[in-house]
């Protein structure tokens, strides 16, 4: 056991020093590994942003009922009547057209456009929510207030979301994929790299086996070198999606903003970044595996 | 401690290195093995670490057949031999006591002892005061000594030498020459092959011809 740690330690050791050993050629491989799996990391952060804002609308189904232009507050009335009597509905709230025309006056930029207007642009509005999700009930919800008199138009808010939501759940597959063709790229770059150290290790390799070196004594180094380009990489592609967030979030929330809601980037979660740094170790460990099991045989000679 | 049982040694292209040969070493010998280039001298030493398998025949050294040795065994056997090889196989890339605590490493030696140790196989051949140089800024004679260190240095009970002394000038060889003497003074199994028995010759418990794979009388 002792010695099984020494042998360990001691291959680690050799590990870090052909790291150390050549700078530029370690920084270049850590960038490619951190570089490559940045792209699905990053991909991954933006979508589980948006994921996590398309729920929580698609979470609250919500319809907008649009009255005509040339509704009275007789007419509002009635409509809001009309839903009280509705069955399947949790709440509802009328949001007058002047209130509208305020709140819009109070944007930048669209104030004075609003000005120009000769009269008020905006229908008056209830904001229907309903006790049900299903999205067969709130269609026929829709259909019913839109036949109501004096409705221009009903409009399910949640539909959108749900579509986003399916795009997104497209686009995480997409992510996925990308995440696995880059894994195998960069068990490729590590196994052409460990290639490459057993080439010049050559000789250090034949007179070690002479001396009485075993598979492992000989392996070993190759593997923690793999493992730890891996995890440096891994590192790196977090620092890139860390620093991606921080200068995307400004622009991304004022998106979110334009929107009238809260979108926010979030930066990967503890958990995830675990996961990333560890993939990529373990991507470095296999590529290095591979690598070491094709190349050391005929490294061996004798 | 080291028998040879009708070992015979073909390699591919039919040339017989080795011929129906057998052998036996007792513990504590010094054993010259002469004979011309190609007389087998290099292959009968190549099968005692498992370098080469033998043909036919079978090998046994301290009791373990190694004639049919496994793969994964072969490590273990090598850490009971000290070898020297005819090119001596040193590491240029590092200094003089690395190279000598390669051995350790291998078989997993405390690393805060290892260079105790490795220096005490460095004052044995003499080239204690050369521990930080490298092996490249060594005389021939030196770097040989340098590989003998290496050999001695997990303290084996078999000690095996190919041509020891093959660029060496004659005083360089009886340094070399004295220093496996004295290692088997204090018990260790030496096996020399050289090709020219002068140096040797008068140290050797016995001495063994090869002609065409066969023991042959000098």
């Amino acid at each position: 056991m002792k010695v099984w740690l020494v042998q360990h330690r001691r291959a680690l050791a050799q590990a870090v020093r052909r790291l150390v050993a050549a700078p530029v050629n370690t920084l270049f491989g850590v960038l490619v590994v951190g570089i490559t799996l940045a792209l699905p990391a990053g991909g991954e952060m933006l979508l589980a942003s948006v994921l996590a804002f398309g729920r929580h609308v698609a979470a609250t189904p919500q319809i907008s009922i649009f009255l005509a232009a040339d509704a009275s507050a007789q007419d509002a009335a009635e409509i809001g009547q009309r839903l009280q009597q509705q069955q399947g509905i949790a709440e509802f709230r009328f949001v007058s057209r002047d209130d509208t025309l305020k709140r819009f006056r109070e944007t930048p930029g669209l104030a004075d456009v609003l000005n120009e207007l000769p009269g008020n642009p905006f229908p008056d509005a209830y904001i229907v929510t309903t006790r049900d999700e299903d999205p067969g009930q709130l269609e026929a919800l829709r259909d019913t207030a839109a036949a109501w008199p004096k409705v221009e138009h009903a409009q399910l808010d949640s539909a959108w979301a749900k579509r986003l939501d399916a795009l997104l759940r497209l686009g995480r597959l997409a992510v996925m994929l990308l995440a696995g063709l880059l894994g195998v790229a960069i068990v490729a770059v590590t196994f052409n790299t460990i290639r490459l150290q057993i080439l010049t290790q050559r000789a250090e390799i034949e007179v070690s086996r002479l001396l009485g070196a075993t598979d492992g004594y000989i392996r070993r180094p190759f593997y923690y070198f793999g493992t730890l380009q891996g995890l440096f990489g891994g590192t790196v592609a977090w620092l890139i999606v860390a620093g991606a967030v921080e200068v995307l979030r400004q622009p991304f929330s004022q998106v979110g903003t334009l929107y009238g809601t809260n979108l926010t980037l979030q930066p990967l979660p503890l958990e995830q970044s675990l996961i990333l740094i560890g993939f990529a170790g373990l991507l470095g460990w296999l590529g290095a595996r591979l690598s070491v099991s094709r190349h050391l045989r005929s490294a061996e000679g004798g | 401690m080291i028998r040879f049982e009708r070992v015979t040694k073909r390699y591919p292209g039919s040339m017989t290195a080795l011929a129906d040969l057998t052998v036996a070493i007792e513990k504590g010998e010094l054993i010259v093995l002469t004979g011309h280039s190609g007389a087998g001298k290099s292959t009968l030493l190549k099968l005692i670490p498992a370098m080469e398998r033998p043909t036919s025949g079978s090998i046994v050294v301290s009791g373990q057949d190694i004639a049919r040795i496994k793969r994964r065994a072969v490590p273990y056997l090598r850490r009971k031999l000290g070898l020297i090889f005819q090119d001596q196989k040193l590491l240029f890339d590092r200094p003089v006591i690395d190279n000598v605590m390669l051995p350790l490493h291998i078989t997993g030696y405390p690393s805060k002892d290892a260079p105790r140790r490795a220096r005490a196989a460095l004052d044995k051949v003499g080239l204690l005061d050369r521990e930080k140089a490298m092996p490249i800024t060594l005389s021939g004679g030196e770097q040989q000594r340098l590989a003998i260190a290496r050999a001695i240095v997990n303290r084996p009970a078999i000690l095996i030498a190919d041509e020891p002394t093959a660029h060496l000038d004659l005083d360089y060889a009886k340094d070399i020459a004295e220093l496996f003497r004295s290692f088997n003074q204090v018990g260790v199994t030496v096996i020399i092959a050289t090709h020219d028995d002068a140096v040797f010759g008068p140290l050797a418990s016995r001495v063994l011809h090869l002609a065409h794979g066969r023991l042959a009388a000098p």
